[in-house]
């Protein structure tokens, strides 16, 4: 079992999700001799440099090659293996869209998929590189999970979740290095079961990965000019925790904040569950505007697309004033 | 033995006319299964570890349809193991049969995966072959790949890895019938020369004739240090006349007229 100790929090919000990552891979195969790690040529971004040299056996790098990889990981998994797949978010989900179809989603096989630096926070990269559309692809094919971390700590607790969830799991890492923590102790971490971090009369304020974080300024900010935001951590997003939305329905407004896409997301998640509903409040939905915008470091295209607590909160006053 | 086999095959191929022919108007791809019918003979009556009784057993071989549209010709197989009905056998391609028009994972059936999406089977292959080494499992894996489905960029990248890694327990076989959906692969990427290719891709590659099960039983128990790859030289819709080597006949109707006509020839050869 993985210790949890504020210096280990420190550590992984350090080292940021894939270190995270690859502090879980370590723990997690000690207790479990079937689990298998894959890369595709990204084992010391995916933060396995060490899971590789302890467990050589249990890590394959097949090349930069995504697709053969989702493959070689549904064999694995058929095999009765537990296969994690590492790669970025972009090429992991939508590089190998049919292999994660026909594998995960058709045949149900229980593989594994780590999408790292989802998000922007490669975006000096430029789009090629950024995975803002990779929610929206997984989440329209049948039968997979997609748990969506707010920090490191709750990274680690994802990993040991996706080896217990008989399934297949796309596991996505949002934010880079210094990863802002969203919990400094442990917690109850239930994949599917939504997380309310501050309650709020006002407004519910849903969001998932590294926006959490910044909705949590976000709501402070908002207090500060007498709205009292309620924030929930969706770490979830498939199965959505529907309660958690309906509950969010006697709010006097509904905002959900995402690093990924405005279209088909967690704001498309949750507006389709609101579709159902009679009697809801405005849902306005913040996220990455559709478009690429130019190359740029992490915080600068956050700021490009109004992603920072400020903005966010900004955001969130115009639209509640109306 | 080799007299026994053809006749299974023979057999075979009258499982796979009647499929056809109540598949209807929707059609059914007996070309491409025709032309895997002894490589399915020689597979499941000689060469694999398969127990129709169990055909979940962990020490089964694993047999992959990667080129899943000619999986009648597994129907078949199975179909003279005794593993379907004649009922289920003429179920083909109806609603809620559970003989899907490309192979759906059943491990009651031991059909190992789905397919239809060309071009993945190598690698589950490969995921296969690698999770076998790794519980020291000695279950030979085979995957069949179409020609055409050569075209699919996933296969080398399957099959780089699989010489990398060592797999000498894997075997692909490639049907090569030189049709593929829209025309002679000629005419369409001809992926010529196949077993160059795969040479250099760290296969033992050898070319055998994929009618001949005589020849195709020396090259499967043949034992190598590396993956083997059998090119098998095949006709696509082999054993009837009209549908020999003709593009028509990737994907075909039988009318009730012509079913007749090819149950006759086959039944020349019973």
């Amino acid at each position: 079992m993985i210790q949890i100790t504020p210096q280990n929090i420190r550590m992984w919000s350090l080292l940021g999700s894939c270190g995270a990552f690859g502090a879980a891979a370590e723990s997690v195969v000690q207790e479990n001799s079937n689990i298998v790690m894959l890369t595709a040529d990204l084992c010391s971004f995916a933060g396995l440099s060490r899971f590789s040299k302890m467990y050589p056996d249990n890590f394959f790098n097949v090349g930069i090659a995504e697709q053969n990889m989702v493959g070689v990981a549904g064999g694995m998994a058929k095999e009765g293996l537990i296969p994690f797949v590492t790669t970025y978010a972009t090429f992991a989900s939508m590089r190998a869209l049919d292999q994660i179809k026909v594998n995960m989603g058709y045949m149900k096989l229980p593989v594994k998929l780590v999408g790292m630096t989802a998000g922007l926070s490669v975006g000096i990269l430029g789009a090629t590189h950024i995975s803002i559309e990779d929610i929206a692809a997984i989440r329209s094919i049948p039968n997979i999970c997609i748990l969506s971390p707010a920090d490191s700590l709750e990274t680690v607790k994802c990993v040991e979740a996706a080896v217990q969830i008989a399934g297949p799991v796309y596991l996505r890492l949002s934010g880079s290095m210094n990863n802002p923590p969203v919990y400094k102790a442990d917690y109850d971490f239930v994949a599917g079961k939504a997380i309310t971090l501050k309650d709020g009369e006002d407004i519910t304020i849903i969001a998932t990965g590294t926006m959490v974080h910044n909705s949590l300024r976000a709501a402070k900010l908002l207090e500060e000019k007498g709205i009292s935001a309620k924030v929930v951590n969706m770490h979830t997003l498939k199965p959505l925790d529907v309660d958690a939305v309906k509950s969010a329905c006697s709010s006097k407004m509904i905002i959900t904040v995402e690093e990924h896409s405005v279209i088909g997301g967690l704001g498309g998640a949750v507006a389709e569950v609101l579709a159902g509903i009679e009697k809801k409040p405005e849902h306005l939905i913040i996220g990455v505007s559709d478009s690429y915008k130019p190359a740029g470091e992490y915080k600068y295209l956050l700021e490009q697309y109004g992603l920072l607590p400020e903005q966010i909160a900004e955001k969130i006053e115009q639209n509640y004033k109306k | 033995m080799i007299d026994d086999l053809n006749k299974i095959a023979a057999k075979m191929r009258v499982d796979m006319l009647n499929m056809a022919y109540s598949a209807g108007k929707s059609g059914a791809h007996i070309g491409p299964a025709l032309s895997l019918t002894e490589i399915m003979t020689a597979l499941y009556f000689s060469v694999m570890n398969f127990n129709p009784q169990n055909p979940g057993d962990d020490c089964r071989d694993r047999l992959i349809l990667s080129k899943g549209h000619g999986v009648m010709a597994q129907y078949a197989a199975m179909k003279q193991l005794g593993m379907i009905s004649d009922d289920e056998l003429l179920s083909f391609k109806h609603n809620n049969t559970k003989l899907y028009a490309h192979p759906s994972m059943n491990s009651e059936m031991g059909i190992e995966f789905s397919s239809g999406s060309l071009g993945q089977g190598l690698s589950l292959g490969v995921g296969c072959a690698l999770a076998l080494k790794l519980k020291k499992n000695n279950s030979r894996v085979y995957v069949i790949l179409g020609d055409g489905e050569c075209n699919e960029g996933s296969v080398w990248e399957a099959a780089m890895l699989a010489s990398f890694q060592k797999l000498n327990n894997l075997t692909v076989i490639i049907d090569k019938n030189n049709i593929q959906y829209d025309d002679f692969t000629e005419n369409v990427l001809s992926m010529n020369p196949l077993d160059k290719k795969w040479e250099s891709f760290g296969f033992d590659t050898e070319i055998v004739n994929g009618h001949n099960i005589e020849q195709l039983l020396q090259v499967l128990n043949k034992k190598s240090e590396k993956p083997t790859a059998i090119v098998a030289e095949t006709v696509k819709g082999k054993g009837v006349s009209f549908m020999e080597n003709n593009p028509q006949w990737h994907n075909g109707i039988l009318s009730k007229e012509l079913f007749d006509t090819a149950i006759n020839e086959i039944g020349g050869v019973l």
